[in-house]
This record gives structure tokens, C-alpha cells and sequence, in this order.
């Protein structure tokens, strides 16, 4: 289908793209349809909303700067995705890029975890107080490489 | 909005089978306990807003990225270097 994008404008994508979030992203919980894209840039990706073009989250995996990363929520919160086995969860944070990009933070309190089997997704609450809402990843991501 | 007054130890209970009970006083703040059902949440709000005010904020980012291995360029690491640990800066 043909979609309009952020960052990329008018675009084909596959069906097998379409990401459905039954609770959209908190504070836009009214935007529920989303279209999963690889960035020109690895290792970003960028989450479009199908029905607000101008709305795209820029996702990585966090285990790219930090590789000790765990994925602790409600069990609910992976029922409302209907993951069975870990096989099929994906596991996101959300970036926040300000204008000097090497100071790009990702959201490691609340990740975004998708069924990619099912194309569900939902923006979960991690229960683990070492994961916070702003992590620079140039910075963490330096310090790993040491 | 329901407004109760409770000692410490004293219980609430919401639904069948969530309990909230005072579990300290201390000036101003108040510990509590909370005993529900595993598919319960229970967030601090700040934790909630925190998380809406950061997506604001990464829904806003402008819709062209850098080259990943370009946030680095200054670094004293340089991505091209090989992560022996043996490099000296001279």
C-alpha cells in the first residue's frame, strides 16, 4: 500500500509492515495503525503513524548500546500482544534526537514491544528502576566500546 | 473523587482483590502497600508522564537522521578503530 511519510514522503510499504497498537503510544493513544520502516541509517528504524503523516517515532534495538538490556514488564502487557514465546517479540526504544544529534536519547523505561509474527504492538512500563527515560546512546554506547 | 481517611495499618480494598494499605507516615509522605492480581498496573504517575512527555518530545524529531557511525566523529574513539584497548593518545 502507498502511504505518506515523515521521512521519506510518499512511499510503498508491504502489508507485512503494518503494526497495529490496540493502546497506540502513550500520549498519542488515539493513533493505533503504524507502519514499521528501515531508516537509510542502521541501526534506526522509524515507526510511521499510517494515520498522521507528519507523527514517526525513530526506534532502535536497544541492545545495540546497551547489550545488558532486559525487557521486564507486566505479563499483560505481552497477553494484550498476544506473545506466547519470546521468539516472536521485537524489543524497541523510542529515540529523541535533538538538534546536536550526538546528544540522541533513547527511552529504555518504556519500550516498545512488537509481535512481529501477529503485527501487534504496545509501548510497555519496564519494572526495572535501572531503565530510565533518557539514555544518551553515543555516550553509553562509547563506554561499552571502551 | 472518594476521599477516605486512614491510620497506618489500615486497609482499602478496590474491586475483590486489590488491597491498599498505609504502611508509614513520615511528614509528608505516606508509604503505602499495594497487594493486586499479577495483570494489575501499578505506576507511579511521574513514571506515566514521563514516558508521555518523552514520545511528545521523539514525535517531534526532525525526519532525517545521521549516519550512526557520524555521531562519533568527535570522539577520541573513532568508530574505524579496532576495539583492542590498546590505542594511546599522544
Amino acid at each position: 500500500m502507498r502511504i505518506r511519510s515523515k521521512p521519506f514522503g510518499e512511499i510503498d510499504i508491504d502489508e507485512r509492515q503494518r503494526i497495529f497498537f490496540p493502546f497506540g503510544i502513550l500520549g498519542f493513544e488515539h493513533l493505533k495503525e503504524y507502519a514499521l520502516m528501515d531508516a537509510s541509517q542502521p541501526p534506526f528504524f522509524w515507526l510511521q503513524s499510517l494515520d498522521v503523516p507528519d507523527i514517526a517515532f525513530i526506534l532502535i534495538d536497544p541492545h545495540v548500546f546497551r547489550p545488558d538490556y532486559e525487557v521486564k514488564v507486566v505479563d499483560s502487557d505481552l497477553s494484550d500482544i498476544a506473545v506466547q514465546s519470546t521468539e516472536e517479540l521485537i524489543v524497541f526504544s523510542i529515540v529523541t534526537v535533538p538538534d546536536d544529534h550526538r546528544l540522541m536519547t533513547a527511552n529504555l523505561q518504556g519500550p516498545v514491544l512488537i509481535n512481529r509474527d501477529k503485527r501487534l504492538g504496545r509501548q510497555s512500563i519496564s519494572l526495572d528502576p535501572r531503565w530510565q527515560v533518557r539514555h544518551f546512546i553515543v555516550e553509553e554506547l562509547a563506554s561499552i566500546k571502551g | 473523587m472518594l476521599v477516605l481517611a486512614r491510620r497506618i495499618n489500615e486497609r482499602i480494598i478496590i474491586g475483590d482483590n486489590i488491597y491498599v494499605s498505609v504502611v508509614d507516615i513520615k511528614g509528608d509522605q505516606v508509604k503505602l502497600g499495594i497487594d493486586a492480581p499479577a495483570q494489575i498496573k501499578v505506576y507511579r504517575q511521574e513514571v506515566y508522564d514521563a514516558i508521555q512527555e518523552e514520545n511528545r518530545k521523539a514525535a517531534r524529531s526532525q525526519g532525517t537522521l545521521p549516519a550512526f557511525d557520524s555521531l562519533f566523529d568527535k570522539n577520541s574513539k573513532k568508530p574505524a578503530d579496532p576495539a583492542d584497548g590498546t590505542k594511546h593518545n599522544s
